[in-house]
């Protein structure tokens, strides 16, 4: 167990280090630094002295180094564009969208593990062919042409919902939310929809292939035969073994849904930090670039780590034959 | 199985075909009626767009033919609408229906060029891993596995954002059709080098590979040869599926401006482009390249779907 711990720590680790390169590469060698911070008229005297001061000059190791000494307590610069802390940005973007990924994925774990259940409880009825039929649209649907259709129908069409932005906000010291207002609800409503289509209908198809599975299996026979109802052969055995894995994927595409939120906050201009990405990779603003990509890389080998710690945990047999954390 | 042997050329294109029609495939594809609708289309708008010179209406390129007083023309059957332009026009006056046969040409072109990149370097580092096994296998994988956790957007949007601050922007410009099809390809290896790797491993033990190897033949030959043939089974059904995915990455990254310039209008940058009037009632500037997006991308999947199936001796 501890060595299985300890060999994925290192190896979360070393990722880490890998993606921090990548980010640390971004800085050195795309774009010029000095340029991008000092005005057209800097002598070259100026300039140098910048450079020596900055430790632009230093050997590669040792600026490698600082950059992930900094990296690790959240410094990740000035941005070129916004002329503020890089950190600072994404604090004040992170709530955005931490709560639009939650609500996404709210909406994807309500309406997709229902639906999954439904389609393979009752496979000929022609409600699931529907489901299944619509799930195969939601997959083929690009994130940004389902967010476009949503305002037409919903914005232009009905004036039912807005179209762009959070709504009115609270704060709550640097938190802001959106969940407190009745405008900020309704701003959610079809962006939660757009980014959480996806993942809903992956939910869905799990789901019913799982719970095929387990319906096939000799205990849900014997379950029947033992003269047990249907609802507690389906809810009490049937749906608890189908949840394992549906867990697991969920919790992996909790980094989809981060990765996919910078295309559904494009389309409807909501301020996260996805959309920050986007304009800072049209404008070549790299400290925003790096600070996100480190970010992004960080929450994502987080998840996976626990992800694998827990199936460690639920799963005895990885704890027999020494803990290979590899398949999937 | 045909009993002619042939040894002309013609003759054995025609035990070829005859063998195609006669095969499993065959019998699973006629069988399905989804499948031949989704091969219809996808094969319609393929051909649709190859051929877009030659029956597109207009060149949506050509500066002298677009008349700027037609901009906003609804499409011929509303109000205002002009037979000339069947699905209306834009906010330059260029006729949609052309427009959209030249950008899913773009789109299409993309797509597979970068199935071809990706399937190239994975089939290629596949065999490597496989054939080679040790250190090589261990390296190749692990970096397959960090970079398995991440979205190919992500990477893709990367790639394109380092290309922009290395690129001057007039070369960047020149250069964006590549630059595209490298980011979309790059992160796609992983699937492609999984599963050959794992044929790979399989195969290789096989008499008929050690035959060879004792008659001398040269490893990197067994492994073109012999072992990759029997693994291009399940290749296939990644590089359809795969075709699908990149083009909607495309399209992705050209919706959200870093993709192609404006000058070479793909299928997301014409939504793009129409999704500024979205509010002004010009709704089919976006819905209609929207629609031919979605058609392909289905089609297309549908066709991969049924090939997994038919191509997996465990469902037959």
């Amino acid at each position: 167990m501890l060595a299985f711990i300890v060999r994925r720590l290192i190896q979360s680790v070393l990722v880490m280090l890998a993606v921090a390169l990548v980010g640390f590469a971004l800085f050195t060698y795309v774009g010029d630094p000095i340029n991008n911070m000092v005005g057209q008229d800097t002598s070259i005297e100026d300039r140098e002295r910048l450079r020596e001061d900055l430790g632009l000059n230093d050997p590669f190791p040792v600026q490698f180094f600082r950059f992930v000494v900094n990296a690790a307590q959240a410094d990740f610069g000035i941005s070129y564009r916004h002329g503020r802390p890089v950190e600072d940005l994404l604090v004040e973007r992170a709530p955005a969208t931490l709560e639009l990924s939650f609500a996404a994925g709210l909406f994807a774990l309500f309406v997709g593990v229902p639906m999954g259940i439904y389609t393979a409880l009752n496979r000929r009825s022609w409600l699931s062919k529907v489901f299944l039929t619509v799930s195969l649209i939601g997959v083929s649907l690009p994130t940004f042409l389902i967010g476009i259709l949503l305002i037409l129908v919903f914005s232009v069409w009905l004036g039912w919902l807005p179209s762009f932005g959070r709504g009115e906000t609270v704060q709550f010291g640097w938190w802001s939310t959106g969940f407190l207002t009745w405008d900020g609800l309704t701003a959610l409503i079809m962006p939660a929809i757009t980014l959480g289509l996806f993942q809903m209908t992956l939910i869905m198809r799990l789901v019913r292939a799982e719970m095929l599975e387990v319906l096939r299996t000799d205990y849900i026979k014997f379950a029947r035969a033992r003269g047990l109802s249907a609802r507690a052969v389906n809810f009490g055995h049937a749906l608890k073994n189908t949840l394992v894995p549906v867990i697991t994927i969920t919790g992996l595409q909790l980094g989809s849904v981060i990765a996919f939120a910078i295309i559904t906050e494009t389309v409807f201009q909501w301020p996260g930090m996805g959309l920050l990405f986007i304009q800072a990779i049209e404008f070549v603003d790299i400290p925003v670039m790096a600070a996100y990509l480190v970010l992004v890389a960080f929450l994502f080998v987080l998840i996976n780590l626990i992800v694998d710690l827990l199936y460690f945990a639920v799963d005895p047999r990885l704890r027999v034959g020494g803990g290979g954390g590899q398949g999937l | 199985m045909s009993a002619r042997a042939s040894t002309t050329w013609s003759g054995r294109l025609g035990d070829a075909l005859w063998r195609a029609w006669d095969s499993d495939l065959t019998y699973s594809f006629l069988r399905s009626p989804v499948t031949i609708v989704a091969a219809v289309v996808a094969l319609g708008l393929i051909v649709a767009s190859v051929a877009a010179p030659l029956i597109a209406p207009t060149d949506p390129f050509a500066l002298a033919t677009v008349d700027l007083m037609a901009a906003f023309t609804p499409p011929v059957w509303m109000e205002g609408g002009d037979p000339q332009f069947l699905l209306g026009t834009d906010d330059q006056g260029r006729d949609m229906l052309s427009a959209i046969l030249y950008g899913m040409r773009i789109s299409l072109f993309v797509g597979a060029a970068s199935v071809v990149f990706a399937m190239t370097l994975g089939v290629g580092l596949g065999l490597l891993a496989g054939y080679a096994g040790g250190w090589i296998d261990a390296l190749l994988m692990r970096v397959a596995d960090v970079q398995i956790s991440f979205p190919a957007i992500l990477i893709a949007l990367l790639i394109d954002g380092v290309a922009r601050g290395i690129l001057p922007r007039e070369v960047h410009h020149e250069m964006a059709l590549w630059v595209i099809i490298f980011a979309i390809g790059a992160p796609g290896w992983v699937q492609y080098a999984r599963t050959v790797r794992g044929s790979t491993m399989v195969e290789k033990n096989r008499e008929y590979v050690m035959a060879a190897h004792i008659m001398g033949v040269h490893p990197v030959v067994i492994a073109l040869r012999h072992v990759l043939p029997n693994a291009m089974g399940p290749v296939l059904v990644i590089a359809t599926i795969h075709l699908a995915i990149a083009v909607i990455t495309e399209a992705t990254l050209s919706f959200l401006g870093v993709g192609l310039p404006p000058t070479e209008p793909s299928l997301g940058t014409l939504i793009r482009i129409g999704n500024d009037f979205l509010f002004s009632g010009e709704w089919w500037i976006t819905i209609f390249p929207g629609v031919a997006l979605v058609l392909l991308v289905l089609s297309v999947n549908l066709l991969g779907d049924w090939l997994r199936d038919a191509l997996n001796p465990k469902l037959r």
